[in-house]
């Protein structure tokens, strides 16, 4: 067929950013996947509660303290966090990279108490189906911190090299961003579950 | 980069000839292994991907042949139990996880970038990983069925038989871990899907222009993403339960067997759908242009695609009746089940009332739409059946069911899909299939189908139970299992057909132009096959079907022929909004593939393959996402 | 071709396909369900008929020109509603007809007869119980049930998942390790049905079969009260000589003869089984033949089940098969 122009889009930006971003929508796809995952885990826990005569089975409810430390490290990680997406689109390049430092910091502390999150649960994943659903539903958690402290590394790295000053790059920060926020927020009602579910 | 340069490469002010010039180097591949291995075209790898999956379908279908053998004759010993086990595991697995979902996301993959318009798929190399992922899962299975290993459990691996207790070997593992790998395929198909669907129509494509088989696949695509982690964490948990312990399915430690049931068919269910709704596109799009007028009800259509998505996932319990679940449950689901027969009649409503008002031209494609029709109904008035607790009570687990969902998964897809095959090769090879094998196809694969299956219903409400790898020869049933082995080779005969029409065209088929069906939809706007950047310019879409509006292709001028473009347009009115880059062809996917392969197997055997195996897959998407200071990366 | 197949269909729901068919109902669930068969068939059918009947009619009509009118789009859109409301009635009516059927189903009296189903790979062991929950005797792959009375089976598995079957009787049922099932059935007259598992249960899912007998009230009562009497001793030399064999050799560590020191129970209880019509779970006909030939090698009669082969000189393999026969 033969081609009749209607219309210019030479004066497009050559990149978008936000919900413009095909980036930024393919992100929100992943996390519609892996939200349903944790869905499906909470839901497996509630069916095995469900299912047992005393829960947990076999054990105590698991200690607070390291859980609960976490989650407030978590919390308070959603500030700078916003901050950085906020200088990232302003395309605050000094900003940005001493937020990433500071958002890898945060990172790596929950890593620390999550150690001491699984001696808490006062059972081993092979003892009972309740011991298999917590220890599962924390090291999927775990995955997930891991994941992201790696990208946002490697997101810092990028920042500091000659590609840094790139809308591209302040999407893919804004991108880290929103997962990040993602990880703490599926984390609350692993925790309500996890140590709170158990002491109603 | 200054204004002037940039201004140097844009596509304004050039003749056809020297534009496509300047794309084709561009956005074309070059020779040899290792761009081939590198290319991120959507079609390319569309096409390996209907490829593999076919020959999935030639390596099932002989499976199947083998069992009727050995069913042919009662208390046969062609094939002992523990072969026909894995058989009959390989059979549905490989149809369900290898052959029918991966195919339908594979026209998705070549069909939805050209319908809406654009020059390649969403987060192509994540395409090429998902491909080199989906066929290594493949390989997988099969040479485990070489090595007389494969998975004996069934395609649905039911706990405890799959469980560490009575499933001794890796057999189940690897059950498991094919699973994780096609899942990881299919799921990061659906992304790519419903991100080119959202941003990447061409301008004007507004919601209500979309075409029915591209809202098809992106209702496929959500059923993806909602309910493939299910099967994940369903796997996970029995390769966790198999390797290191856990507990979730022994019902001696709180765990229990029906949990794997709900969490399978919370899945399993939706992945009807996910292989259904795709044919409901096909043959929303081959049906309009074989009677000469639009689709009937295309609102209508639209929302019976999102209802059955919707009420997909209320369903799932109705392939657990006779496990003894509370009566209320079994009620509210046997309501849902038979409630999916609406939209489902609004769909065959709309077809056969286009059909009414139109002008039938009978050639191949619309054949095979026909024959999906007869044949889909009656699957889907058996599923009217099963829906009914207490009816199911006799029929489930027997041939009654074996027939129904093949009227549904062959009738109701496959059929649409060989038509499919039949209507866009000319696009995908530039050469007509002939019509004169395509008729003796059909004919030979309608009658026998019908012939196989339908005697299967009798069998199942005669007492015939489903997986057994054989009977006495005091049941009434050798005579109807013979009949039934005899027509399954006239199936044979025409599948047969098919696949030598298909090899025969490809190479010496007649040239068959841009359009050879004189049909309205975007991808017949440009050459057969296309060029790798899909469209000379972007066209700019003013109605559903815009290519019987118009004599000439309106098209959106200004994309830059340097680097690899495409314009991202809002969601609801497909407004332009940017002119984004696409990547370039990467050898990453394919590496991270092979890294994420080797940790998946080494899973099988030692959980600490999931720490040292995650280390090269980081190290390779390190490669796949580092910016190469290529035009691309510019903003 | 296709309607041909399927008026042959209706023919055979008319009742056939022996004494381990849906359609061949001889209790009150099994005729309840044959009904609801025959109603969803003869509806679906007319449907189907209805719908290929109108896409042949609009083929064979062959229009000139493909209508896009206005009056066109309004019949369409009329007649595609009323279709989809027509369906919706449909459907809600066989909703309410399978409510219906439910609630007919399962109706088991206080004064049931007992029996506690176990189901393991790849047989069916039966406990009859009395009233207190207390055993009687055991039993494997053959039910006696008398005939117009209710008969409650508790149905557990005790290793992967098993559904009970009696397609003449009742719909299925599964049994699901860690879970307890009921379901009650009844026979209408006297008779021989078969049963099968029909949940896939692994290598022998095939051969794992058992036989109903409905018998009269009294020809049941005498029946049980054989069973839970403890074996026949051997009446002749060479039958007397097998049960020697079947105490020394490894036999006796699986199998319960009561009456006997034999008190295993990993396979099935054999104090009557030379009563039973069928052995390896409705493998084959009882005989003196069969049982030589399956003592001599279940492995190749049944690859895979749990019966070892025990090494046996032919002499003892026809003083065992004696043993076996006699013990009725």
């Amino acid at each position: 067929m033969k081609d009749r122009i209607v219309l210019d889009v030479s004066k497009l930006p050559l990149h978008g950013m936000g919900m413009v971003s095909p980036t930024w929508w393919g992100t929100c796809a992943f996390m519609l996947i892996e939200g349903t995952g944790f869905a499906l885990v909470i839901a497996v826990y509630f069916y095995l509660m469900g299912l047992a005569p005393h829960w947990p089975i076999d054990a105590p409810p698991p200690d607070l303290w390291a859980g609960t430390w976490l989650t407030g490290i978590l919390l308070a990680s959603v500030v700078p966090n916003i901050l950085v997406s906020r200088w990232a689109e302003r395309r605050q390049l000094r900003r940005v990279q001493i937020g990433l430092v500071v958002m890898t910091l945060f990172g790596i502390a929950p890593l620390g108490f999550r150690v001491f999150e699984f001696p808490a649960l006062h059972i081993n994943w092979d003892d009972n189906a309740y011991g298999s659903i917590v220890w599962t539903m924390l090291g999927l958690h775990t995955t997930h911190i891991l994941t992201d402290v790696v990208d946002t590394i490697v997101l810092m790295a990028l920042m500091f090299s000659r590609h840094a000053d790139n809308t591209r790059r302040y999407g893919d920060v804004q991108d880290n961003v929103l997962y990040w926020n993602f990880v703490v927020i599926t984390w609350l009602p692993i925790y309500a579950c996890i140590y709170w579910v158990p002491r109603l | 980069m200054g204004e002037q340069e940039t201004y140097a490469a844009l596509d304004v002010d050039l003749h056809d000839v020297e534009l496509e010039a300047k794309l084709d180097k561009t956005w074309g591949s070059r020779p040899g292994f290792w761009r081939a291995i590198a290319t991120v075209d959507h079609k390319v790898i569309a096409r390996r991907y209907i490829v593999t999956a076919f020959v999935f379908l030639i390596l099932g279908g002989l499976l199947a042949m083998a069992m009727r053998l050995q069913l042919s004759q009662p208390e046969a010993r062609f094939i002992g139990p523990d072969r026909y086990n894995q058989i009959f595991t390989m059979h549905g697995s490989n149809m369900m996880f290898l052959f029918a979902v991966p195919v339908m996301e594979a026209m998705a993959v070549y069909l939805v970038p050209l319908m809406v318009g654009t020059r390649n798929i969403a987060f192509p190399r994540l395409n090429a990983f998902s491909y080199w992922t989906f066929l290594f899962g493949g390989l997988l299975l099969w040479l485990s069925f070489a090595l007389d290993t494969a998975p004996d459990v069934g395609w649905f691996a039911y706990v405890p038989l799959s469980g560490p207790e009575y499933g001794p070997g890796k057999r189940a593992d690897l059950w498991a871990q094919m699973i994780t790998f096609t899942e990881l395929a299919a799921l990061a198909v659906a992304v790519e899907i419903v991100v080119t669907v959202f941003k990447q129509r061409a301008p004007g494509m507004s919601l209500d222009r979309i075409p029915v088989l591209v809202w098809a696949m992106l209702v496929m695509s959500f059923l993806v993403i909602v309910a493939m982690p299910a099967i994940m964490v369903a796997s996970s948990t029995l390769i966790l339960d198999r390797l290191v312990g856990t507990q979730f399915y022994n019902p001696a430690l709180g765990g229990d067997a029906l949990l794997w049931q709900h969490l399978f068919w919370f899945f399993g269910h939706p992945e009807v759908y996910i292989i259904f709704l795709p044919a409901v596109g096909l043959v929303s799009s081959i049906l309009p242009t074989f009677v000469g007028r639009p689709l009937f009800g295309y609102l209508l259509l639209v929302m019976a695609l999102i209802a059955t998505g919707v009420l997909s996932f209320g369903l799932w319990v109705h392939h657990m009746f006779v496990v003894g679940l509370p009566r209320v449950g079994e009620s509210f689901f046997t309501a849902s089940s038979m409630a999916i027969a609406v939209p489902a009649g609004v769909q065959i409503f709309c077809w056969l009332a286009t059909l009414w008002a139109g002008r039938p031209v009978f050639r191949t494609p619309l054949l095979f739409v026909l024959g999906f029709i007869v044949t889909f109904v009656m699957g889907g008035l058996t599923g009217v059946m099963v829906a009914s607790v207490p009816l199911d009570s006799q029929v489930h687990d027997t041939y009654f069911v074996v027939a129904h969902f093949h009227y549904v998964l062959v009738g109701g897809a496959v059929f649409p899909l060989i038509g499919a095959v039949y209507y866009w090769f000319p696009k995908m090879t530039g050469r007509l299939m002939s019509e004169r094998l395509g008729r003796w196809a059909f004919g030979l694969i309608f009658a026998g189908f019908h012939l196989t299956f339908f005697p299967m219903h009798i069998l199942g409400l005669w007492g015939m139970p489903r997986r057994v790898y054989t009977y006495q020869p005091e049941l009434p049933w050798a005579g109807l299992n013979l009949f039934v082995s005899l027509s399954s080779v006239v199936l044979a005969a025409g599948f047969l057909v098919f696949f030598i029409d298909v090899l025969r065209s490809w190479k010496n088929g007649l040239p068959a132009g841009p359009n050879p069906w004189k049909a309205s939809t975007l991808e017949w706007a440009t050459s057969s096959p296309p060029p790798a950047y899909n469209f000379r310019r972007i066209p700019v879409v003013g109605s559903r079907d815009p290519l019987w509006s118009d004599a000439d292709l309106p098209v959106a001028a200004g994309m830059r022929t340097d680097r690899r473009e495409l314009l991202v347009t809002s969601i609801v009115e497909a407004l332009p909004q940017a002119r984004e880059s696409s990547p370039s062809d990467s050898v990453w996917p394919f590496w991270t593939a092979i890294a994420t392969a080797i940790m998946l197997i080494w899973s099988i055997f030692s959980p600490w393959a999931v720490v040292w195996g995650s280390i090269p897959i980081a190290v390779a998407l390190i490669g796949w996402f580092w910016p190469k200071g290529t035009p691309e990366d510019e903003s | 071709m296709k309607a041909a197949l399927v008026i042959i269909f209706i023919v055979l729901l008319a009742g056939c396909g022996g004494n381990q068919s849906a359609l061949e109902a001889h209790g009150p669930s099994a005729v309840a369900l044959k009904d609801l068969i025959v109603l969803f068939t003869l509806l679906c059918f007319a449907i189907w008929l209805l719908v290929t009947g109108f896409l042949l009619w609009v083929l064979a009509r062959r229009r000139a020109e493909p209508r896009q009118d206005q009056a066109a789009e309004q019949r369409m859109t009329v007649a595609v509603r009323a279709s989809v409301a027509a369906t919706v009635l449909v459907v809600a009516g066989l909703t309410v007809a399978s409510f219906h059927a439910t609630r007919s189903l399962n109706s088991g009296a206080d004064d049931a007869v007992l029996v506690s189903v176990k189901g393991q790979q790849w047989w069916w062991q039966f406990t009859y119980k009395d009233a207190t929950q207390a055993s009687i005797f055991q039993a494997a792959n053959e039910l006696h049930i008398p005939v117009g009375k209710d008969v409650r089976l508790e149905l557990e598995s005790i290793d992967v998942i098993h559904s009970l079957w009696i397609p003449s009787l009742a719909g299925k049922l599964d049994l699901i390790p860690g879970r307890k099932n009921d379901l009650t059935l009844r026979a209408d007259r006297p008779g021989t049905y078969r049963g099968q598992c029909a949940e896939f249960c692994g290598l022998q899912h095939g051969h794992m079969a058992f036989l109903v007998i409905a018998q009269d009230e009294g020809d049941y009562r005498q029946w049980a009260a054989a069973q839970a009497a403890p074996a026949t001793e051997p009446s002749d030399a060479e039958a007397a000589a097998g049960k020697v064999v079947f105490m020394s050799k490894p036999c006796a560590a699986c199998h319960t003869i009561r009456g006997t020191p034999a008190i295993g129970s990993s396979g099935p209880d054999l104090t009557h089984v030379g009563g039973r019509q069928t052995i390896g779970a409705g493998l084959l006909e009882t005989t003196r033949g069969s049982l030589a030939a399956w003592i001599a090698d279940p492995q190749t009669l049944k690859p895979g089940n749990n019966m070892p082969l025990v090494p046996l000189t032919s002499e003892e393999l026809r003083q065992l098969s004696a043993y076996m026969e006699g013990l009725r």
